[in-house]
């Protein structure tokens, strides 16, 4: 199977956010890999591997990102998880919205023909939830977002893909070629049954770590470097950053001696009840 | 990041055990502490993850890095909040193992070192002794020749993982009685040995979670190919094998002390009395810009010294001096962080507590800060 993966540079959630000229200041941002896209390749290995014997690999995934050159840290390293190879599409951050984003993943999709394009559920700057569906519209690719489970069916033509909703848990199947963007269970032991990997087999929870041999062997995959242009994109933003402003500080929480004070107070003064 | 130094797969590797750490030690840390151990599963996923063979070479199983890896291990380590498991993972890769790639045999990488890199052996370094500990040369546990084998007698105290370790990096005296430094020899000791025994855990004011063993030797009868090069060279042997033990210390020391200023900082940010926030009482402030200076030079004296080693360089007098100050560095910054915590910085569950109580063996373990002065004035012929 050849799964096209997206990743994406966000800066670390736990940071303290600062404004500068109505924008986030960026400049002192710890960037990282959006922990969904990291789950979204994790979820890809395991498709595209037999865990009894993880150094054959059964399938190909490639990892894309748009974004600056020091993006490149970031493919490395999931290419140091063991994706075999990478693609950079050059861009500014600013430069860029879910539209121009998807547009130009479907670009590499028409050109490369993957089986599967996995990617997180949303990306946790701005938490767009948006390029995944935006991504199967343009391609008229079936779609199952929020996977929380993936099984290979029908020998490899189709995916059984199960979702969570409130109720529980919705099961999909989808013909491949298509679209699946992850949630957080997906890098449960269990999630993943890729009809090779013995199916009672238990993956350590979370998505993988990078062991040395596979830092050393990312050195040598190849990251291929591609511009906007050369996809014929149109960079025309359609989503344009108006201003940005911090939540107003939260005001201190009131002890309330009884529970009538409790019930008066929702009902008088906050008006919720 | 310090791109003059760590390069971007130094970077990957940090990142990688700090997710390790983050993931599989830190949430466990109070319940190893309680249990006085930690499991050995970890030293074998260390060794999966290559993170413990990172700057062997690859003949040995190692994956043939620089020593700016064991930097970066030795950094992200102390990101665990927990110097204990820290330390007993740093024996495993840079105090009891270093000399057997340096010194041993096929046979001995093979039985030892290669083992210990994939976690499958626990590590241990054995020369301190019940009665000496900083005067190295007057060790007293004998290894007697006996038809091809030794015979050693004696015991060891004070030995991080002592009480699990399958082996033992030991220093054991082949000399006469009285034959001082030049009598030393340095041998390979697997603990299934008849006659070895650990008398006792050691109950320690910190690094709970790292077992400190004294151990006793009657009549054990190890064969001689067991020596690590020649014999009756172990003192020598031994200080040279001290330099990545206290390099990897002042490297961990000054990463520690930086996250304990970093975590005070955003404590006191939060923390208010008298209608502020405690940093910004000037005091406080001052202090912590003073902290932050004094680790930052220590960190350059560190990695000078790491340069040097790393190169092959003689680095002796900045190993030395970089142990001596982080070490001394870190125990202060101990002590302020836990001031400006008031109350909450005495209190378990705070992991500044645990810092203050762990902190104190950086200026003791490895050779205490007097003996870096001694050697130290030495080396510039004041003695
Ligand atoms: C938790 C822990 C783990 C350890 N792990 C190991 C291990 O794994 N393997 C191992 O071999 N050892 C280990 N050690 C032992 C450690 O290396 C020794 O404790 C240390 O070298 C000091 O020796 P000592 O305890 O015998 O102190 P002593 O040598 O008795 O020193 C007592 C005091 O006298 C001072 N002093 C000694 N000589 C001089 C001098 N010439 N001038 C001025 N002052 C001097 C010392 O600085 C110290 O303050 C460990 C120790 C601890 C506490």
């Amino acid at each position: 199977m050849k799964i096209l993966v997206t990743v994406k540079r966000v800066p670390d959630p736990e940071q303290k956010i600062k404004l500068k000229d109505d924008r986030i200041d960026l400049s002192a941002a710890n960037w990282q890999l959006n922990q969904f896209d990291e789950y979204a390749v994790e979820a890809a290995l395991r498709l595209t591997e037999d865990a009894r014997n993880p150094a054959t690999r059964l399938g190909e995934v490639t990892v894309v990102s748009l974004g600056p050159a020091e993006v490149q840290q970031q493919l490395r390293a999931a290419l140091a998880m063991g994706a075999d190879k990478a693609v950079r599409v050059d861009s500014r951050d600013e430069d860029l919205d879910a539209d121009i984003v998807a547009r130009t993943v479907e670009k590499l999709v028409r050109r490369d023909s993957p089986d599967l394009v996995l990617m997180g559920k949303l990306a946790a700057d701005n938490e767009g939830n948006e390029v995944g569906q935006r991504l199967a519209g343009y391609l008229g690719w079936p779609q199952a977002t929020f996977a929380s489970i993936i099984e290979v069916v029908e020998g490899g033509k189709a995916l059984l893909v199960g979702r969570e909703v409130d109720a529980g848990v919705e099961m999909k199947k989808v013909r491949l070629p298509a679209v699946v963007t992850v949630d957080l269970r997906i890098v449960a032991p269990q999630a993943i049954k890729n009809g090779r990997t013995p199916p009672d087999h238990a993956y350590p929870e979370g998505p993988r770590y990078a062991s040395l041999k596979g830092i050393m062997a990312a050195k040598k995959k190849p990251i291929e470097e591609l511009t906007l242009a050369q996809l014929a994109i149109q960079p025309t933003l359609r989503v344009r950053t108006v201003s940005v402003r911090l939540p107003p500080p939260r005001k201190a929480g009131i002890k309330v001696s009884s529970v009538q004070e409790l019930v008066d107070k929702l009902h008088n003064e906050a008006k919720v009840i | 990041m310090l791109m003059t130094f760590f390069r971007e797969e130094h970077e990957l590797f940090r990142k990688s055990v700090l997710n390790f750490v983050e993931r599989e030690i830190r949430p466990h840390v109070e319940e190893w502490e309680r249990a006085q151990s930690f499991p050995r599963e970890i030293f074998r996923r260390c060794g999966e993850l290559g993170f413990l063979g990172a700057h062997y070479p690859e003949e040995v199983g190692g994956s043939g890095g620089d020593w700016w890896y064991a930097a970066a291990w030795g950094e992200a380590l102390t990101h665990g909040r927990c110097a204990g498991v820290a330390m007993a993972l740093m024996v495993q890769t840079d105090m009891a193992t270093p000399v057997i790639a340096e010194l041993g045999t096929r046979e001995q990488k093979e039985e030892f070192l290669a083992p210990a890199l994939r976690g499958e052996k626990i590590a241990a370094l054995g020369i301190s002794e019940p009665g000496c500990g900083s005067d190295v040369a007057s060790l007293r546990t004998t290894a007697r020749r006996v038809e091809g084998d030794y015979v050693i007698n004696g015991a060891k105290c004070w030995i991080t993982n002592g009480t699990r370790a399958d082996f033992i990096t030991l220093a054991v005296r082949t000399g006469p009685e009285g034959s001082g430094f030049g009598g030393i020899s340095l041998v390979t000791f697997p603990t299934d040995v008849k006659g070895f025994r650990v008398t006792r855990k050691i109950a320690k004011i910190g690094n709970h979670a790292s077992d400190t063993a004294e151990l006793s030797f009657e009549d054990c009868r190890i064969p001689v190919r067991y020596l690590l090069g020649e014999e009756n060279r172990g003192f020598y042997y031994i200080m040279q094998n001290f330099q990545g033990e206290r390099l990897i210390a002042a490297v961990s020391a000054v990463a520690g002390a930086q996250l304990a200023l970093d975590e005070t900082i955003r404590y006191t940010q939060e923390r208010t009395a008298f209608g502020r926030p405690i940093l910004k009482f000037q005091v406080w402030r001052h202090t912590f810009a003073q902290l932050a200076t004094e680790i930052e030079a220590a960190r350059w004296l560190t990695y000078r010294a790491v340069d040097l080693y790393n190169r092959k360089q003689d680095a002796t007098r900045e190993i030395t001096m970089a142990k001596l100050f982080a070490g001394e560095l870190a125990c202060k910054v101990a002590d302020r962080c836990l001031q400006a915590h008031g109350g909450f910085g005495y209190a378990e569950e705070f992991p500044i507590s645990r810092y203050y109580r762990d902190v104190r063996l950086i200026t003791i373990g490895g050779g205490t800060s007097e003996i870096m002065k001694e050697i130290l004035s030495k080396r510039m012929g004041w003695g």
